[in-house]
C-alpha cells in the first residue's frame, strides 16, 4: 500500500520535502514504515535515534498497524523533549 | 470569532487572549507570555522561526485544555502560539487562564505551558550569525557530520561538559 508521509521542521529540511509517498506491504507497522523511510532518506536521523511518528494526528507506537489512507507524520523532538511522558498523571494541586 | 486556541503567523496581542477568559465568576486571571530571547548558550540569536503541524497541534492543545478542565476544574483557558519568523523580543506564546480563585489559575497556567512543550508538535529554530539550530534536536546530530552549515561548525571544541 502507498502511504503519504509528512515531514516537519528538521525532518522536512533533511528530506528536502514536506510530503512524500512511500510504498510498504499490507499490514506494515509504524516501525516498518520508519525503516522504509530511513532507507529512502538515510540522513534523516542517526541510526540510534528513535523517530517519533504520528498517525492520523495522534502519537503512535512502533507496533501500531497502518492502513491505506492513514496520514503519517514524522515528528522531530519538540522543545520540551519527546522521549519522556507528556506529564505526570499523578500530579495534584500544591497546597 | 472567539477561539480559545489560535495558531497564527500574526503578532500576538496578550490583551486579546486575556479578555477571552475573563468572566464575572472568575476572581483570578493569569496570563503567561513566552518571548523570543536573544541568546542561546552564549550565541547571539538573530531571529527565531516556529513551525507547526497545525492540524495535530490544534488537537493536542484542545486535549490539554480538556485535561486541565477535568483535573483542576479550570474552565477558561486560551492558548495562542505564533508560527513563522519571529524577531527577538516578541511574543511567541500566550497562555491565559482564569478561575474563581488564584491557586487553580496559577497552577493550570504553569501546567498548560509544561504540557504544551512536551506534546504539541510545534518546533523552534534559532537562527544565529553564521548558523541555525532546531531546538531540542541535539540528539539528531550525526557524529561524523561534515562541518557544513551546522550551527556548531566551529573548530572542534573539547567536550563542554
Amino acid at each position: 500500500m502507498e502511504l503519504s508521509v509528512r515531514f516537519f521542521a528538521l525532518y522536512r529540511e533533511r528530506a528536502g520535502c514536506s510530503v512524500t509517498q512511500v510504498t510498504v506491504p499490507p499490514d506494515s507497522t509504524v516501525a516498518d514504515l520508519v525503516a522504509a523511510v530511513r532507507e529512502i532518506y538515510p540522513r534523516l536521523a542517526p541510526p540510534e535515534v528513535n523517530i517519533v511518528v504520528a498517525v492520523n494526528e495522534e502519537y503512535a507506537e512502533a507496533e501500531t498497524l497502518l492502513s491505506a489512507g492513514d496520514e503519517v507524520c514524522l515528528i522531530p523532538p519538540v522543545s520540551g523533549g519527546q522521549s519522556s511522558p507528556p506529564h505526570n498523571p499523578a500530579l495534584s494541586l500544591p497546597h | 470569532m472567539n477561539e480559545m486556541i489560535v495558531i497564527t503567523e500574526q503578532e500576538l496581542n496578550p490583551e486579546e487572549f486575556t479578555a477571552r477568559v475573563r468572566r464575572d465568576s472568575n476572581g483570578a486571571v493569569v496570563t503567561f507570555l513566552g518571548t523570543t530571547r536573544d541568546s542561546f548558550e552564549g550565541k547571539r540569536v538573530i531571529h527565531l522561526e516556529y513551525e507547526a503541524y497545525e492540524e495535530m497541534a490544534y488537537r493536542k492543545l484542545e486535549e490539554i485544555r480538556q485535561e486541565l478542565k477535568a483535573e483542576f476544574g479550570v474552565e477558561d483557558i486560551a492558548i495562542a502560539h505564533r508560527i513563522g519568523p519571529v524577531d527577538i523580543g516578541h511574543i511567541s506564546l500566550v497562555v491565559a487562564v482564569a478561575s474563581p480563585h488564584r491557586k487553580e489559575a496559577f497552577f493550570a497556567c504553569h501546567e498548560a505551558v509544561n504540557r504544551l512543550k512536551h506534546s504539541v508538535p510545534i518546533w523552534k529554530k534559532e537562527v544565529y550569525e553564521g548558523g541555525e539550530h532546531w531546538v531540542a534536536c541535539e540528539d539528531h546530530e550525526f557524529s561524523e557530520e561534515p562541518s557544513s552549515k551546522q550551527a556548531d561548525a566551529a573548530p572542534a571544541p573539547a567536550d563542554n561538559d
